[in-house]
């Protein structure tokens, strides 16, 4: 397991876009929190905490992206036959791909949040420092991105698994928005995994789903998305 | 070398031999029309509230206020002071009316003192003219001539200034005229979580007149006061109705008496909201416009393509056809099925869907087909920019589909309008059915079905978008090596 999670990580750290992706993280979050910020009126006061991490919504495409990549790119360069040829078991490769992905994303995220949240405390004087929204914002960072490389070792097609991921993360919340009867609404909400994780956010608020049990909800998504994944690694050819 | 139709050619034969892309474009009309037919879909209507009134114009209008009237046969007027106005909204009203019986939905003038905006004279539910900006106590005066009745209003009682006129051509002879008190609901947005909502509930107004003056045609009958309309479900607690105190005239009522609109202080849905499906629709089809291109790149065929058509603008200007003319026809045939059909079902299943003028719905079902073409060839463009699929892909996405959702479900107010007006996003707002009334206090949110620009504004913003990625796509696609 360590060779195979130090394969991995050699394999990450020479991609040439990684820099790219990890800085996209950070200036993707901070800059949309803080454009977030600077609106001013009644309505943007009602939240502040949430508010200052509004750029996890930008962030978390950009997270996604890197763990369709670290999966996606062995499929588009062929690179597969390789990989599993070195480390004939399979799922190896996809526990040490989703321990490389979960620690580069939580160190990315870690300085995007530090840096949504300093951004907010400067330009919003009003703003106050809820370590649950924080730890919550990595920790959804990160279960999206497991989400993602679930999804992307299940379809195999980089363009398409981000696709799949995107529409996800941004028709669920739209489309369930839309139900009207609210004990329906309620309990989509409760079971989507956008709407469900993004709870722990808020500070204010009636939400449909506990902090906590929200990101449970979005733990299981990425747990049920990564066994389907290895399922498909484990049964069909590379 | 070869013309433009054998590259079309060629270019639609691509297309159509890929399964996933075929399915990725009629799963994403599968979606419009979902999404368009989901019973579950917002605001379905008790059983007293819907369908709503229809005016004299024909539009879909709210009548219901409480009338101190008697009947005023031929030419006339009457004069009263507003003393004071208690009110908790701004668009509480207190004045003058004449108006065709007691009937719902028929025509008048009024002249009145609202609650913060001012003497106003609307007629007509959808006219509104304003006055001096001033509250109570103010003199007011209602004349009828013919079919012209003329507001006036005055400080002191003596020196009269007009506020205007109304035509008004199908008052009879006989009109009922009096005075009249109603109050709309009070709308507040309020956040919960994820989603942006609002809050409103009905509030009531008591008007105090008195110096009641009459002259010309009127019978001498006695005063009779009267809920019109919801009016009377404030009857019933107490809240609304007539106390008279020597001179003064204390009238209570609640409604109002303007254009019905949907959204917080409405009942139904627009036509708008019921193409929410779009957004999913808009998804698929940015996926597969990216990567109608950058599988090119990926299989290596990009060379092949470039070797027997070396005029590469030419293959991109092929593709943004192909794919243009594709997403063009099939959004405009789901968003047809839910615009003439879905209304059908979704009255059916109890969801009251506000109507609107066919050239209205004709230019939303074309404007969600050209939202969705011009937003396929904006990804087209940024797919030969980026040429990597799950690149392009995401930044298609971020950059055409983030901001609605952010304008639509997380910011409020000015950021979400201002999202709405320079991002690819703002050519949603031809899909905008309602009209939005300054008359009527209503918390018009991108997430009701109203938006910041009008329509042609709104897709030539994602016009030039789309016309910016093409043009640095075909300047980068003919410099660089394929």
């Amino acid at each position: 397991m360590r060779s195979a999670l130090h394969a991995e990580w050699t394999k990450f750290r020479t991609n040439p876009g990684w820099p790219a992706l990890l800085v996209a993280i950070v200036v993707g979050t901070a800059g949309v929190s803080a454009a977030a910020d600077g609106c001013t009126g009644g309505a943007c006061t009602a939240d502040l905490p949430r508010l200052s991490l509004t750029g996890v919504q930008l962030g978390q495409a950009v997270v996604a992206l890197l763990a369709v990549l670290v999966m996606g790119n062995e499929y588009s360069s062929g690179l597969a036959a390789v990989t599993y040829a070195a480390v004939p078991r399979r799922l190896r490769v996809l526990a040490a791909k989703a321990v490389v992905v979960a620690v580069v994303v939580a160190a990315a995220s870690i300085v995007a949040v530090g840096g949504s949240l300093a951004v907010g405390n400067w330009l919003l004087p009003a703003h106050h420092l809820v370590p649950r929204t924080a730890v919550g914002a990595v920790l959804y960072l990160v279960l999206i991105a497991l989400l993602a490389l679930g999804a992307t070792t299940a379809v195999r097609n980089p363009a398409a698994a981000s696709g799949i991921v995107l529409a996800l993360l941004y028709a669920a919340p739209i489309l369930t928005m839309v139900v009207s009867d609210p004990t329906w609404a309620k309990r989509l909400q409760q079971a989507e995994p956008v709407s469900a994780g993004l709870a722990v956010l808020a500070t204010t608020g009636d939400q449909p789903i506990g902090p906590w049990k929200g990101l449970g909800v979005l733990a299981l998504w990425a747990l049920a998305s990564l066994l389907v994944g290895a399922t498909f690694l484990v049964r069909r050819d590379a | 070398m070869t013309g433009f139709g054998d590259t079309l050619h060629a270019e639609w034969t691509k297309f159509r031999t890929v399964p996933g892309w075929v399915l990725g474009v009629l799963a994403a009309a599968a979606g419009i029309v979902a999404f368009g037919l989901l019973p579950g879909i917002g605001g379905s209507c008790g059983t007293s509230a819907c369908p709503t009134l229809i005016g004299p114009d024909g539009t879909e209008v709210r009548d219901s206020f409480t009338f101190v009237h008697q009947p005023l046969a031929g030419d006339g007027s009457i004069t009263v002071r507003v003393a004071a106005l208690k009110s908790a909204v701004p668009w509480a009203k207190a004045g003058l009316i004449v108006k065709d019986g007691t009937t719902r939905g028929s025509t008048y003038a009024a002249v009145m003192v609202t609650g913060d905006h001012g003497v106003r004279l609307q007629y007509d539910y959808t006219h509104d003219i304003g006055g001096p900006a001033v509250g109570a106590p103010r003199w007011l005066r209602l004349t009828r001539a013919g079919n012209t009745v003329t507001a006036a209003e005055s400080a002191d009682g003596i020196r009269w200034t007009g506020v205007d006129h109304a035509q008004l051509p199908g008052l009879p002879a006989t009109a009922e005229v009096g005075l009249f008190v109603t109050s709309p609901e009070f709308v507040a947005e309020i956040r919960q979580g994820l989603a942006a909502g609002t809050d409103s509930g009905p509030s009531r107004a008591t008007g105090t007149f008195d110096h009641l003056t009459l002259e010309g045609g009127w019978r001498g009958a006695a005063w009779r006061s009267d809920p019109v309309g919801d009016a009377a479900a404030g009857a019933a607690d107490g809240g609304s109705g007539l106390e008279r105190d020597g001179d003064a005239w204390r009238v209570t009522g609640a409604g109002d008496i303007a254009p019905s609109v949907a959204g917080g202080a409405g009942v139904g849905v627009t036509v708008t909201q019921t193409l929410t499906g779009t957004f999913v629709g808009l998804i698929l089809v940015v996926v597969v416009a990216t990567m109608f291109v950058t599988a090119e790149y990926r299989r290596g065929l990009i060379r092949t393509t470039f070797a027997a058509d070396p005029g590469r603008v030419r293959v991109l200007a092929a593709k943004a056809t192909v794919l243009g003319a594709v997403t063009f026809g099939v959004g405009l045939v789901a968003a047809a099925v839910v615009v003439f059909a879905g209304r059908r079902v979704l009255r059916a299943g109890g969801v009251y869907v506000h109507p609107a003028a066919l050239p209205t719905e004709l230019r939303i079902v074309a404007g969600t087909a050209a939202l969705l073409a011009v937003a396929a060839v904006m990804a087209l463009g940024v797919g030969a920019l980026l040429r990597r699929g799950v690149t392009a892909v995401t930044t298609a996405i971020v950059v055409i589909v983030l901001p609605y959702l952010l304008a639509v479900a997380v910011l409020s107010g000015a950021a979400a309008s201002w999202l709405l007006r320079v991002s690819p996003a703002a050519a949603f707002a031809l899909q905008q059915a309602a009209r939005q009334y300054p008359q009527v206090d209503n918390s018009y949110r991108p997430a009701d079905g109203y938006f910041p620009l009008p329509g042609w504004a709104g897709l030539a913003v994602l016009t030039g978008w789309a016309a910016l990625a093409f043009a640095a796509a075909a300047l980068l696609t003919s410099r660089r090596d394929a």
